[in-house]
């Protein structure tokens, strides 16, 4: 019984003149553009600045800013005010004003002020420009410590420490996210908008005064999408590998594992909404509502540590949590299935609830 | 083999069906005729154990639609209102599919639909979605029967569909009733009334009466003429308000009305006459199924 259901969904599946091609392109272009496209780096930051002394040190100090290469001076301006206008015009982001005694306070008070203004329209931007700034600044006095051999400064260098992704990659940081978010997806949406669809046409109907057993037929809506999650997944891991050289050849099985638990979590989902759908128009804004939920209440997006407490809570009852720690985990740390079985098996957990509310969702709707 | 005991179905605020009882044998072709929304469709999901109802029980072939669903399911055909196939694949794919979903063979049970696929087989590799009306109509009937039901429900199938083909589908129902599968069918159109074997008249979720068309008719034991002028509109009025008619409705061209008595007919005339009609006919005649049904009750 099962063959014949499964043989009609393939069919209608690869009759269907966009589905098949969707599936090889969705991720191929998820995987190819969004990690090169979205991008952390801050360079290129332009910036004013107001040099009051016009010293050697001060403009020394300029020097190592510009030729830091993520700096663009974009003007030497005057006074403060009219680095400020730059600002408003939107030809700089940061504004760096050297005081008036900046060389005579160094030498003389062993201190010495600068300020930094940066435009925070952008959060990000700004602050890690700022951020660069004053690390180069740091440089430059620690530099300037040791060339005047004072010992009075206390010398605590922060070296900022970017474990697990050396090079502080962005791409490597989203490509697991993206694969995450490619499987949660295909097949959530997929194998839920598929029964809407019966449900809608009333082919669903014809279905159940056939013999057919009902948990055979949501087995034969699955099944194909487990299969595709599983492909789409397979071609993200080769385009990781080849394109962006972010490989995990020995977590391959911990990989797996990991996706095939989470398709059941994820379309026991699906399943649930479903049942509770009687259009597609339903159906789908009630799965991008908690798809959104999902998304952004883990790590995908900004850190679950960073979260205000209330938003931890939240995020720890969501299963796409779990996976994402764990494919990124298995990625960029090189962990095992050994490392990583707790998460394992809170998806486990998670898969099993969900699909046993699955069924009694569907009875009930009988 | 069908046996249907005082279901009664509620929606919310709806009652959809009340009471609802009849029997059909095995062999007869039953008709349940109504207008829309007097339950027709919920009657039907409960038979085909798609519903199940507040109250009473329905035995088809001695089985129970809630025990023995599972049971039911594979002895019976069921082709909804709304076509209901699978518009992506084609003809041939539908039947097949619906023969497999059956553990039947196309080829075992080809005799029973030859009559009605012959028709549509030579657009077997077309896509159901692309046929005509008429010709999705008998492929849904053809799937419905490719597993040999014992008993097959039909719901609205001639709703929407042209006058010939109407009468060409039900000359097929015919066909199938010849070879002993009892059919139970609804429809909103009380000319095929006439085609049934008994009939149960259905509004507002309850049953008006139960039998063969023409003993329906017979027992129809009033005095009904048929008046026709040229002001229409404002003459269902006037009828109404004389003393001699004592309910009239409008009837297409005509209009309808109970008379006291037949000897009255020239009161009725003279009444028209004297508020300015001209040209009046009024005559006897005989009731027929539509009839009956708005003077049931």
């Amino acid at each position: 019984m099962l063959k014949f259901l499964l043989e009609k969904e393939f069919k209608q599946f690869m009759r269907n003149l966009v589905m098949p091609r969707m599936v090889l392109i969705m991720p191929l272009v998820m995987m190819t553009i969004f990690p090169l496209a979205t991008n952390r780096e801050v360079k290129d930051v332009t910036i004013a600045i107001v040099d009051n002394d016009k010293s050697i040190y001060s403009q020394n100090l300029v020097n190592k800013i510009i030729s830091s290469g993520y700096f663009i001076l974009a003007d030497y301006s005057s006074t403060y005010n009219d680095a400020l206008k730059q600002v408003e015009k939107g030809n700089a982001y940061i504004i760096l004003e050297i005081e008036k005694d900046f060389e005579k306070n160094i030498v003389r008070e062993k201190t010495a002020n600068i300020i930094i203004s940066a435009n925070a329209v952008d959060i990000f931007k700004g602050s890690v420009g700022a951020s660069y700034l004053s690390n180069i600044i740091y440089d430059y006095s620690v530099e300037l410590n040791e060339k005047l051999n004072y010992s009075t400064s206390s010398l605590i260098n922060i070296i900022p420490l970017n474990k697990f992704n050396h090079s502080l990659n962005y791409k490597n940081f989203m490509i697991p996210a993206i694969m995450v978010m490619l499987v949660t997806m295909i097949t959530c949406f997929l194998p839920t908008l598929n029964i809407v669809s019966e449900k809608e046409k009333g082919t669903m109907e014809q279905i159940n005064v056939t013999p057919v057993n009902k948990f055979i037929f949501i087995l034969s809506k699955l099944i194909p999408y487990l299969i595709m999650g599983v492909i789409v997944f397979t071609i993200c891991i080769i385009i990781a590998k080849y394109m962006y050289h972010l490989e995990a050849d020995n977590g391959l099985i911990a990989l797996y594992t990991f996706t095939l638990v989470y398709v059941f979590v994820s379309s026991g989902l699906g399943l649930i909404i479903s049942n509770y759908s009687y259009s597609m128009q339903q159906a789908m804004f009630v799965m991008y509502f908690f798809v959104m939920l999902l998304f952004f209440m883990s790590d995908l997006f900004s850190p679950v540590a960073y979260m205000p407490f209330w938003a931890q809570v939240i995020a720890a009852i969501n299963p796409l949590k779990y996976y994402g720690e764990a494919v990124r985990g298995i990625y960029l740390q090189g962990a095992t299935i050994i490392d990583l079985y707790p998460k394992l098996i809170i998806l486990i957990i998670f898969a099993v609830v969900l699909n046993i509310l699955a069924v009694l969702s569907y009875k009930k709707s009988e | 083999m069908v046996k249907v005991n005082n279901i009664s179905k509620s929606f919310k605020d709806v009652q959809a069906l009340d009471d609802v009882t009849f029997s059909a044998e095995k062999g007869e072709l039953y008709g349940i005729i109504g207008p829309d929304g007097a339950g027709k469709t919920t009657l039907f999901r409960i038979m085909t154990t798609l519903t199940i109802p507040d109250k009473g029980t329905v035995f088809i072939n001695n089985k129970s639609i809630i025990k023995n669903y599972m049971e039911i399911r594979k002895t019976i055909g069921y082709m909804p209102g709304k076509f209901a196939l699978y518009q992506d694949l084609t003809v041939e794919e539908n039947l097949n599919f619906f023969a497999s979903v059956f553990n039947a063979d196309v080829n075992d049970n080809y005799d029973l639909i030859k009559g009605i696929y012959s028709h549509i087989a030579p657009f077997k590799k077309r896509k159901a979605g692309n046929l005509s009306g008429g010709m999705k109509q008998k492929l849904a009937l053809s799937c419905a029967l490719i597993h040999k039901p014992e008993v097959l429900f039909l719901d609205e199938p001639t709703t929407g569909v042209d006058p010939v083909s109407r009468k060409e589908f039900w000359d097929m129902l015919a066909g199938l009733k010849e070879m002993g599968i009892t059919i139970i069918v609804s429809t909103p159109y009380m000319d095929e009334a006439s085609r049934c074997d008994r009939i149960a008249l259905i509004k507002n979720g309850k049953f008006l009466q139960v039998d063969t068309p023409n003993n329906i008719i017979e027992k129809f034991n009033s005095n009904l003429i048929a008046v026709k002028t040229y002001n229409m509109r404002r003459i269902l009025d006037d009828l109404r308000k004389c003393t001699n008619i004592k309910s009239a409705f409008a009837f297409g061209s005509e209009i309808h009305a109970l008379i006291d008595d037949y000897s009255n007919i020239e009161n009725v005339s003279l009444f028209l006459n004297n508020l300015k009609y001209n040209d009046i006919e009024i005559h006897k005649i005989k009731p027929n199924i539509e009839d009956c049904f708005i003077w049931s009750r």
